[in-house]
């Protein structure tokens, strides 16, 4: 990782090829547990975004003064900082949700993607790439968050975006689509062992387009030596 | 002049997959035509379901995986996986049910794992438990035992097959008029009501000893899992260690309080203890491979499917048990191996 890495290759990293849910597979207990509908994921990929971003803004701001030996406990109190803030905004303007996230906003402190872009990039990298980094690793996780909850609520409940007032305010009533109207759907997939099943099917779409990619790249370049 | 040796094993047993597959198949016939004769046509509907989708489901993941189709599909284990989880559902179910199940026994928790041989999870466990935690209200559906005195009607083979077909039963027949609840379930409901297992026991739906009609099947399953243990198809340390533990836990129970733990006779012929004991744990695959590993498997499944049925809000938890004891086999057989003859035992090396 060198000052050189341009911003495109830090979102890259942080979509794809890093990706913390489905690469790193860290912060995978609010990813499990908070992903049983598309509203619920999106809502918690948002406050995480935030929270990642605003935390490595703040820890590459202060780098210069934060000491090997006390590094650590100083980037929990940063992100427990921020977590606390969005928490109260959470509960001040979706309150909703607020209810339906439950402990998970909270435990965004303790989520370690947080803590390991903290240390892992932004303690080291000027602000504008770390913000990048927080950004392109937050719209990662929540993209698996949205993922894997849009997958779950479909197959366990036919539904999409149900409970969309909870974030858009009344105008989201209309958005719900009832797919597989009246049907109680495969009940296993809204349930915590379909959070482990959905997100062992995602990571195995992710390595098969990735092994895919990487034999058609090996033929391309077969053909080119030959 | 070369001598060639091949290398071992030089004797082979004929017990080869399919054989012993098939063994199993013929041991589960007796139990299948009880069922028939207690709860009508509705099972045969079911197994039929439920090895056609197990089959199609096998063909396609072995295609899927690279795998010639021929074998996987002659070894007969997807039509055993299909027939026990076919045998765990009520008569009557839903195809869509049953389909449910046998794509998730044979997709998810035999392929996904490596295929016959490399599933952690016994296959039909698993695909009953997907289909009991999706589908809580669609296994009710078993009939009044055909007995004689009881009131209700069994379904006839059109009606059953209608509702097979479509989750309706056809005409003015309603589910509630012709299904009852099974024996555990009676039990923990009016347990739940503080009644004492005496009044519980007056219900014309029990016997001798557990349910009518399924104490009946219970024989018939032991029948067929005795001939296996006659065949040495399957070994005695599994099915008696968990009889054995389940008996000895409700026993125990029994004597503290009568009046709110049934006794040993209705653990051992209520529901598919049987099946279990003989046919499920009993599993080459997922269940232990050394003999005092058996043992363990054994008590540990019978002293959990007395712990969540007694104080689980499951009726039964013998599927529960069963999956739960498979996450640990690996382990029990890594710390039950037997000594290397030649070597000290592991504790001297």
């Amino acid at each position: 990782m060198s000052d050189t890495d341009s911003f495109a290759q830090i979102l890259r990293r942080g979509l794809w090829h890093e990706n913390p849910g489905l690469v790193q597979l860290l912060g995978l207990c609010p990813l499990l547990a908070v992903s049983n509908t598309l509203v619920n994921g999106l809502g918690l990929g948002l406050a995480t975004i935030l929270v990642i971003c605003a935390t490595n803004v703040l820890v590459s701001a202060c780098r210069r003064w934060l000491h090997d030996d006390f590094r650590l406990p100083v980037f929990v109190l940063i992100i427990a900082t921020f977590v606390t803030s969005v928490e109260l905004l959470c509960r001040a303007f979706w309150f909703d949700l607020h209810l339906a996230l439950g402990i998970f906003l909270p435990l965004i402190v303790t989520n370690c993607v947080i803590l390991g872009r903290a240390e892992a990039f932004a303690s080291r990298q000027r602000v504008s790439a770390a913000l990048a980094d927080g950004l392109a690793h937050g719209l990662g996780f929540a993209a698996v968050l949205i993922a894997l909850g849009g997958l779950r609520e479909l197959v366990g409940q036919g539904s999409l975006l149900a409970g969309a007032e909870l974030l858009f305010g009344p105008v989201g009533r209309g958005w719900s689509l009832e797919l597989v109207p009246q049907s109680g759907g495969l009940l296993l997939a809204a349930l915590p062992p379909g959070a482990f099943i959905g997100l062992a099917v995602l990571i195995a779409a992710r390595n098969a387009l990735t092994r895919r990619r990487a034999n058609a790249g090996r033929v391309t370049a077969a053909a080119a030596d030959s | 002049m070369p001598l060639t040796t091949g290398s071992a094993p030089f004797w082979r047993t004929p017990d080869t997959v399919p054989v012993i597959m098939r063994h199993v198949l013929y041991a589960l016939v007796p139990a299948i035509i009880a069922s028939v004769w207690f709860f009508g046509i509705g099972i045969v509907y079911n197994l039929i379901v439920a090895v056609v989708t197990a089959l199609v489901t096998e063909a396609i993941a072995l295609r899927l995986r690279g795998r010639p189709a021929g074998p996987g599909l002659a070894d007969y284990s997807a039509i055993v996986t299909a027939v026990l989880l076919a045998m765990c559902l009520p008569p009557l179910t839903a195809w869509w049910v049953t389909a449910t199940g046998a794509c998730f026994a044979v997709a998810v928790a035999k392929h996904l794992y490596g295929g016959l041989g490399f599933n952690l999870f016994n296959p039909a466990m698993a695909g009953y438990v997907a289909v009991l935690v999706s589908f809580p209200d669609a296994l009710s559906g078993w009939p009044a035992p055909n007995i004689g005195d009881l009131d209700a009607p069994i379904p006839g083979s059109g009606a059953t097959l209608w509702f097979t077909l479509t989750g309706q039963l056809p005409g003015d027949l309603s589910l509630d008029a012709i299904t009852r609840a099974t024996p555990l379930d009676t039990v923990k409901t009016e347990l739940g009501m503080m009644r004492t297992m005496d009044e519980i026991g007056t219900n014309p739906l029990f016997g001798d000893f557990g349910g009518r009609g399924w104490e009946w099947i219970a024989n018939f399953v032991a029948l067929g899992g005795g001939w296996l243990l006659i065949r040495r198809i399957i070994r005695w340390q599994t099915p008696v260690a968990m009889l054995v533990t389940l008996a000895g836990m409700a026993a125990v129970g029994y004597l503290f309080d009568p009046a709110r733990l049934p006794g040993p006779g209705f653990h051992l012929f209520s529901s598919g203890t049987m099946l279990c004991a003989f046919f499920i744990a009993t599993d080459p695959v997922t269940g232990a491979a050394t003999n005092r590993g058996k043992l363990i498997v054994g008590a540990a499944i019978g002293a959990l499917t007395y712990v969540i049925r007694t104080w689980g809000s499951y009726a039964d938890g013998i599927a529960f048990a069963v999956l739960l004891v498979n996450m640990a086999v690996p382990l029990i057989d890594r710390y039950t191996r037997p000594r290397v003859y030649g070597r000290p035992p592991r504790s001297q090396q």
